[in-house]
């Protein structure tokens, strides 16, 4: 992982000053749960209009610089995303976001925001949230 | 002055050669796994390329010596922690397995409402496996806590023990504060707790002790204690229970299969004697031929000495840390309080993974997380931790070269 990037300046700035810090009021869909490697603590909430597209989306918590900087990017980006596009973003995309390589270990912090708001859709639907996995690194 | 020839037992370690990110290799990992000598690793190759075998049942000649080579571990192992009977050895494959097999064996005897306790500064590997055989078997599961300095609340302790309790099982030395109980104090208290059928019972996590201090069994007094080999510069794969022969002998067996049985009939089994009941399949031979040979290393530089370059290099890690004003310590604040080669520790502002992502470039191996230990790191009121953890083969030249590139931390993060 180099650190003498813009795209690593760009992290430390989403990490230093996040966008979309705090909880949704009246949230749909809300999830909190802990890195079961790192013990980061991060929750998501997110409000979903009637066509089940995110129209605003927060999270809360602590981690390293790239999970903050990672679910502080997608609370941007997946902003106006249904639920359905939600579930199918892959670790490439949450990587171009980034910019940045991330080593193999740390793809895990990466990808946590992503899961959590994705277990929180699939607990919203009445799905088995485990389906997808918190450790996993795909 | 140091006692070790450190420059000297760095030459039995091949990888310390390596470069990482194009920097010379500094590993202070030791305490997740350490490297391995040349000795190790030849004389697990020797096995394979020569008497490679099943053990016990096999006539044969490669058969007699593997299982010759396999039981001389088991003797060596027993000397190294003064045991009295080489069979109080139970070979397993980590320490972690040892802790379920005696919490599984052990808890299946006890009786509803009977109680087991654990510290607070526990391994997950010496809490959850008690936890959940107490939830199995309706055994209430205690916790005693730690003091200011990170050691196991004596005055607790009594105050938990009752006539209800059969086990305690407290670490020796902590995964994560790097702090030494005193398990003879603990033995003696744990021991003169009276139950219906005899007193209560002292397990012992020697996974970051037996690999650094001189352990000794029936010194310490106690029932059972576990390790690992890959700590203790031997083979991943293979691990340790200790138990005193009348103590293993009314427990039941864990796994079952071949190898661990007396005779087989259609509806019924007779198990075999201590320690074989206790391993049914193959048990890892070349693990252990790998094991003895680490006991052998270890001995000739000699326990004590370990131990002295520990503590020393340990002291000249902290003396640095305490002098970085943007370093948190986790741990006993006094110098006087004895404590291994593990130090916790953090950057204010900065996660404990980013430190270690930056200090990964520049070939410094340190680990961050929660070490399998979440129950310590609520007291510690911490996610997680950074922890240096040093060996035998780890120099003041490299404590020196971690603690300058903590300003490459400083510098991304400033």
């Amino acid at each position: 992982m180099s650190f003498d990037t813009l795209a690593m300046e760009n992290i430390l700035d989403h990490y230093k000053n996040p966008h979309n810090k705090g909880k949704v009021a009246h949230p749909t869909l809300c999830n909190k749960e802990k890195n079961p490697s790192c013990g980061d603590e991060l929750e998501v909430s997110a409000h979903l209009d009637a066509n089940k597209k995110i129209t605003e989306m927060k999270f809360d918590g602590h981690g390293c610089a790239i999970s903050q900087a990672a679910i502080s990017m997608l609370s941007d980006d997946l902003r106006g995303k249904s639920v359905q596009e939600v579930l199918s973003v892959k670790k490439e995309q949450v990587l171009e976001l980034l910019g940045i390589d991330v080593a193999p270990m740390r793809i895990k912090c990466a990808m946590l925001g992503l899961r959590v708001l994705q277990r929180a859709i699939l607990q919203h639907e009445g799905k088995n949230a485990h389906e997808i996995s918190l450790s996993d690194t795909d | 002055m140091l006692m070790l020839d450190v420059v000297q037992i760095r030459k039995d370690f091949p990888i310390l050669t390596r470069k990482v990110h194009g920097k010379p290799l500094i590993y202070l990992d030791s305490g997740a796994s350490s490297q391995k000598p040349r000795q190790v690793i030849d004389a697990m190759t020797h096995y394979y390329e020569t008497y490679h075998s099943n053990i016990h049942r096999g006539i044969h000649a490669l058969g007699e010596e593997a299982t010759v080579a396999y039981e001389d571990a088991k003797k060596i192992t027993a000397t190294f922690i003064g045991a009295a009977n080489w069979k109080e050895i139970i070979f397993t494959k980590n320490t972690t397995e040892a802790l379920n097999l005696l919490a599984s064996s052990f808890s299946s005897l006890c009786k509803r409402g009977d109680e087991i306790i654990v510290s607070r500064a526990e391994h997950h590997s010496n809490f959850v496996p008690w936890q959940q055989y107490a939830i199995r078997y309706g055994l209430v599961f205690k916790i005693v806590d730690i003091d200011a300095d990170g050691l196991v609340d004596l005055k607790q302790l009594a105050s938990l023990l009752t006539k209800k309790t059969k086990l305690v099982s407290v670490t020796h030395i902590s995964n994560v504060l790097g702090t030494v109980n005193d398990i003879k104090k603990i033995a003696a208290l744990v021991h003169a707790n009276k139950t219906e059928n005899g007193n209560t019972l002292l397990c012992v996590d020697g996974a970051q002790s037996v690999p650094h201090i001189p352990v000794n069994v029936t010194q310490l007094d106690c029932d059972f204690l576990v390790f690992s080999g890959h700590k203790m510069l031997g083979p991943t794969g293979i691990g340790v229970l200790f138990g005193k022969k009348k103590l293993l002998d009314a427990l039941p067996p864990f796994l079952f299969g071949g190898g661990m049985v007396g005779s087989v009939t259609d509806q019924e089994t007779s198990f075999g004697d201590v320690p074989f009941k206790f391993e049914a399949g193959t048990p890892p031979i070349a693990e252990a031929v790998g094991l003895a040979a680490a006991i052998k290393y270890l001995e000739k530089i000699g326990m004590q000495e370990v131990w002295q370059h520990d503590q020393e290099l340990a002291a000249y890690a902290l003396q640095h840390l305490r002098q970085q004003k943007d370093v948190i310590i986790y741990g006993p604040s006094s110098d006087k309080i004895t404590r291994g080669f593990v130090i916790s520790f953090n950057m204010k502002g900065i996660h404990a993974h980013d430190v270690i992502s930056i200090l990964d470039q520049e070939g410094i191996a340190l680990r961050a997380g929660h070490h399998c230990a979440q129950p310590l790191m609520d007291f510690l009121c911490v996610p997680a931790t950074v922890r240096l953890t040093g060996y035998v083969y780890t120099t003041k030249q490299e404590i020196d070269a971690f603690i300058t590139s903590l300003d490459s931390v400083r510098k991304v993060f400033a």
